[in-house]
């Protein structure tokens, strides 16, 4: 009838969580008996009585809602396909693909071509993980300029950080326009030096996720102009 | 049984292991990676993936499928040089690896993708598919898979009625020891991999098989001990 690990504790894949029936077993974790066992390398994280793994690793998987950076790989009459950094690439059906009417038979090269980027959203995922993409909505849209980084898809949240004040710290001081995919890339649009700054704070925070006051530390990294300060 | 002359040539215990060496994360462009070292038996794994499998009538549709090669390094031997590519003795290995990893692993999440473990033996002196498990198994866990739980595995092995665990080159090739490689889940206990190479009596067999169940306990305290290692514990992940 207890815990036997502290909240945010990294735990291993076989190891035993909790005992007796006073938890419940939800991500990353499962139960055997009256036992409660960790199935994912991670941190522990205690919500009231549920238990689940925070992951520290791992490939993306699309689900329905991410907004996410893909790139225009394949182009048939009457859709494209994108990568979205998984394992197959995703289908953008004319029908999602614009505002406008896209008549039959058009040449679609003149909405999407090849090794375009483009913001798009998961609009459905099927049991075989067959994603549909729609470009319809706020704030997506086909990216021109810019660069585009890969981060880690465990790295994310911190990147964002609460309530999103990491990245709009990063905004603000650079002036440049950030787009993060749930993918993990992420888009960087304004000056050069601008767009490397804001790249390498990017990193700064990827590599250093569990930093104290990392907010801080990112802002003083900002206003030194990236010198990596001791 | 056992009889009292008889020691072994590097001087260890009948039930002792050599000494390991354990890392994770070794390359850093993989999914998941670890090494292995015990003795002077070196293996690293590398995991990349689920991505994209062909040719496609291989895909299960309910599952992604988990694939293991197991190679020798050229220049890994005992001085003679190993054939490169595929062989007989490749093959087997690389299907009882992936025999010994499938039933920890889920990769219901993944369907028609396949997930690569390559293993390599940079150098060989016996037990080198117990290492490749090992090493596998933490390179899965590193990768962020949904796994069960972990898996290692040993060589046990009889010498003149001797029983011992752990068993080096020598002891296999030159002084014709039987070879049972067991592979044992860390939890349940489960046995996931075992061969027999020899004659052996029921007795020394079920004996044998206990021994590799102390020694696979010790093999997951250092798996565990190497994953602690590449996430330093103190700051908490939030930075709250």
């Amino acid at each position: 009838m207890s815990l036997l690990i502290k909240e945010k504790q990294l735990v291993i894949p076989g190891e035993t969580l909790a005992k007796g029936m006073d938890f419940v077993p939800s991500d990353g974790t499962y139960r055997d008996g009256d036992e409660i066992v960790c199935g994912q390398l991670g941190l522990i994280s205690v919500h009231g009585r549920v238990l689940r793994i925070i992951p520290l690793a791992g490939r993306y998987i699309p689900r329905e809602e991410d907004v996410v950076i893909g790139r225009v790989v394949n182009m048939s009459l009457s859709s494209w396909q994108i990568d979205i950094g998984y394992a197959y690439e995703a289908n953008l059906s004319l029908r999602d693909a614009s505002s406008d009417f896209i008549e039959r038979g058009s040449d679609l090269a003149k909405y999407y071509d090849f090794g375009d980027i483009v913001t798009c959203k998961v609009i459905q995922v099927n049991r075989a993980k067959f994603v549909d993409l729609t470009v319809k909505g706020p704030g997506l849209k086909k990216l021109k300029g810019g660069r585009i980084i890969n981060i880690s898809i465990a790295k994310i949240p911190r990147v964002i950080g609460k309530q999103g004040s990491m990245v709009s710290l990063i905004k603000q001081v650079t002036g440049c326009e950030i787009t993060i995919g749930q993918n993990g890339r992420v888009w960087i649009s304004g000056e050069p030096e601008k767009e490397y700054l804001a790249e390498r704070s990017i990193y700064l925070v990827e590599r250093e996720p569990q930093h104290v006051g990392l907010t801080d530390k990112v802002k003083a990294f900002l206003e030194r102009g990236g010198v990596d300060g001791k | 049984m056992a009889s009292k002359k008889f020691s072994r040539s590097d001087g260890r215990a009948f039930d002792q292991l050599r000494p390991m060496e354990t890392r994770v994360g070794v390359i850093p462009r993989a999914d998941g990676s670890a090494l292995f070292r015990i003795g002077n038996t070196v293996a690293i794994a590398a995991v990349y993936g689920p991505r994209a499998f062909h040719p496609t009538f291989l895909r299960n549709p309910e599952r992604g499928v988990l694939r293991c090669n197991y190679n020798m390094m050229a220049f890994s031997g005992s001085g003679e040089r190993v054939r490169p590519g595929p062989s007989r003795r490749s093959r087997e290995i690389s299907l009882v690896t992936e025999k010994a990893l499938n039933s920890v692993i889920d990769l219901s999440e993944f369907p028609n993708t396949v997930v690569d473990v390559f293993i390599e033996l940079l150098q060989t002196d016996g037990g080198t598919r117990c290492a490749g498990i090992t090493a596998a198994s933490m390179a899965l866990a590193d990768a962020g898979f949904l796994m069960k739980e972990m898996v290692s595995a040993v060589s046990v092995g009889a010498l003149e009625d001797n029983l011992v665990v752990d068993l080096t080159s020598e002891e296999d090739c030159e002084l014709k020891a039987v070879d049972i490689p067991i592979a044992m889940t860390s939890r349940s206990k489960n046995i996931t991999l075992l061969q027999l190479d020899g004659m052996i009596s029921k007795d020394n067999f079920f004996a044998a098989v206990e021994l590799a169940k102390k020694a696979c306990s010790a093999l997951h305290d250092v798996q565990a001990k190497a994953l602690r290692e590449k996430y330093p514990q103190g700051a908490d992940e939030n930075g709250k």
